[in-house]
């Protein structure tokens, strides 16, 4: 993992593509060239399944209500209106949502870049009994199930007087297995010398941990913090079943209700639209600052 | 984790004297370190699953604690309800397994093959498109599934853009998200065969479905559905294809070539066999995920479509939170939880049996994926 962040924070390419394509297209003849050709329309077909449906849909949330059901697949709309971005920020409460999405998020991910390092760095560098034990929990508690989890939380979240609460919508997404176990393993490949300098001068743990080792972890961190800041923004199952007021509502849980048609007639698809393209917004902006990393971590935790 | 411990610390320095040496209470920083981290896993999530345990053998309804002296242990009733008694419960959890079934009967082979496919042409893909088009599939995976399932919903409303586009080539679209026509019965039904009246079909069977609606497939609406899930997890398993395939790097590629192999030939006699850890890594992770689906069949409310886009894990929730039988929806849960257990269990064996050292840690890959996605 650390190799493939080296290269992606520099921003330099990881492949050698370019180079390597002008040595083979030197050697190969007309067919190979052919088959390029065929290889880049196969490419651009998929690419417009994967994009297009979005662009259809922003373009539908400028559409009238009855343009969008009609006409769904015209990319101007006839009549450009924004009733339906009026309404997110008038009837429905749309910022209030957003309000409590952005709050909510911001601390889960400090939260687990936070607890989930400390963690880490302990059962990575620390000797002190139980550690193996603790360790060999968190890898079992790795293949937990999420959404086996809805019940057990909103038991839990009602018998500590926390059901309904900003605390049970937060705290137990403070900490994950996962993060924990990236962290560890970002720290065993990293050289231990530094701090055993420090440590020699008589610097306590957690100055060591703080001064000294969060720096140098610096690309394990920024992918724990993306992994959690979109897990966050996205989650859905835990805020359905850790909350019922409505003015706890996040964006997910928000959106979601206006699917189920709770304002009024019709299938107001611009309106959902509209708030679908609004909460999608931070992810794509976070995603397309880092998709090198993104893209490089889902390929890295594969590669172990 | 054996490896730290040859470190190069004297020895003596590792057994603390309490009030000396440089590792002066490191143990106490140890617990102190990991103690956030162990509490909230504790006290959020094994301890909870301990909790619902006891709720899935008991009669709670839902008022109070369950652990109030009211409550009363029934044993396994909750699980012979869904499961061996005849009645609308045991029918409900039937046809939710038989939904989640066809959905991951096509969803894991699909997803595979697609991504596979996208890997293939995108690292084949020499000049500058590459990154764009390793974005343009890998987008899906990290947009919110609510965002996503408001656009499928247009896409594939009646008169939506997927109806428009095959309306042109003549085709008269259904109206996918609420169509429950099962896909086979419908394709049996072209060819004059109908819902036997009596016979073994007829006869309610395993888990109180008859026969001819096993064989239903997915319905129409479920079909959208796993159109869905393509859609969003291909590009993260293209992901996990590419990097296998860089790995394997161009030397074999371009000896091939010079062999004479063509493309066709090299992928399966070549590619596919060197794919094979990241292969098997990509279906289990599909099997894994796709038992859990849940958070599109809220959003679309679960009990459209006649029924046939419930799954074993809203079913869970359903009957938990919507119906108060707390005890079925725990029963739900647990048996979803041990199924999904044994998978990941079965990967993790296979993997370790199949790959030496160092291919072992992608035992963290599951939930580092569902972080992903």
């Amino acid at each position: 993992m650390t190799a493939v962040d080296v290269s992606a924070e520099s921003g330099i390419p990881n492949d050698d593509a370019p180079k390597r394509s002008f040595r083979r297209r030197k050697r190969l003849g007309a067919r190979a060239r052919t088959g390029m050709l065929l290889s880049y329309l196969i490419l651009i077909g998929l690419a417009l399944i994967y994009i297009y449906p979005f662009i259809i849909s922003i373009a539908a949330s400028f559409k009238t209500d009855a343009e969008a059901t009609q006409d769904a697949l015209s990319l101007i709309p006839d009549t450009i209106t924004f009733a339906a971005y009026e309404r997110l920020f008038g009837d429905v409460p749309f910022p209030l949502w957003a309000g409590n999405t952005v709050m909510i998020a911001t601390i889960v991910t400090l939260g687990r870049v936070f607890f989930d390092s400390l963690a880490g760095y302990a059962l990575s560098r620390l000797k002190f009994k139980g550690r193996a034990f603790v360790f060999a929990a968190f890898i079992g508690i790795l293949s937990v199930p999420g959404v086996v989890l809805l019940i057990p939380r909103f038991l839990i979240l009602q018998q500590l007087g926390l059901y309904d609460t900003y605390g049970g919508m937060i705290i137990p997404l403070l900490s994950t297995a996962a993060g924990v176990f990236i962290m560890k393993q970002f720290f065993d490949s990293i050289p231990v010398s530094v701090e055993e300098a420090a440590r020699i001068d008589g610097a306590s743990t957690f100055r060591i941990y703080w001064t000294i080792v969060l720096p140098m972890a610096r690309p394990a961190l920024v992918t724990l913090f993306i992994l959690s800041f979109q897990g966050s923004w996205n989650e859905l199952g835990h805020f359905i079943v850790s909350r019922q007021s409505p003015e706890l509502n996040t964006l997910t849980t928000g959106v979601a209700s206006l699917v189920s048609g709770q304002l009024g007639s019709g299938n107001q698809f611009p309106l959902q639209l509209a708030a679908a393209v609004l909460m999608t917004i931070p992810v794509a902006i976070l995603f397309f600052i880092f998709q090198r990393r993104i893209m490089n971590t889902t390929a890295g935790a594969e590669k172990g | 984790m054996t490896r730290r411990t040859a470190k190069p610390v004297p020895r003596t320095a590792v057994r603390p004297r309490r009030g000396g040496g440089i590792r002066r209470g490191e143990a106490r920083s140890g617990w102190l370190f990991v103690a956030p981290a162990v509490i909230i896993t504790t006290v959020f999530l094994v301890i909870p699953i301990m909790l619902a345990f006891w709720v899935s053998v008991s009669d709670w309804n839902g008022f109070q604690s369950p652990l109030n002296p009211r409550v009363n242990f029934v044993g396994l009733e909750n699980y012979a309800a869904i499961t061996v008694e005849d009645g609308l419960d045991q029918r409900n959890f039937g046809t939710a397994v038989r939904n989640n079934f066809y959905y991951v009967l096509f969803v894991v082979p699909l997803q595979t093959i697609i991504a596979l496919l996208l890997a293939v042409q995108v690292n084949r893909a020499v000049l500058r498109g590459k990154g764009f088009f390793r974005t343009a599939f890998y987008f899906p995976s990290v947009t919110s599934t609510v965002a996503i399932v408001i656009v499928f919903q247009f896409l594939f409303t009646a008169s939506g853009a997927v109806n428009a586009v095959i309306g042109a080539l003549g085709i008269d679209g259904p109206d996918w998200f609420n169509d429950s026509t099962g896909v086979f019965h419908a394709l049996l039904g072209s060819f004059g065969v109908t819902a036997p009246s009596e016979g073994p079909l007829a006869e309610p069977g395993f888990l109180g479905i008859s026969g001819w609606q096993w064989i239903a497939g997915p319905s129409v609406a479920m079909s959208s559905l796993i159109m869905l899930a393509i859609f969003t997890t291909s590009g993260t398993f293209m992901l996990l294809f590419l990097a296998a395939l860089q790995n394997i790097g161009s030397e074999i590629d371009e000896a091939s070539l010079m062999d004479g192999a063509g493309p066709v030939r090299k992928f399966f006699s070549i590619t596919l066999p060197m794919l094979r850890p990241t292969l098997f890594t990509v279906l289990t992770l599909g099997l894994i995920g796709s038992w859990q689906v849940f958070d599109q069949i809220y959003v679309l409310g679960g009990t459209s479509a006649g029924g046939t886009i419930s799954t074993p894990a809203f079913l869970a929730y359903r009957s938990s939170f919507v119906d108060l039988q707390w005890g079925q929806g725990a029963a739900i849960a647990f048996i979803l939880f041990v199924f999904i257990i044994v998978l990941t269990l079965l990967q993790r064996w296979a993997l370790a049996e199949r790959t030496p050292k160092k291919f072992r840690q992608s035992k963290a890959t599951p939930k580092v994926q569902g972080g992903l996605r």
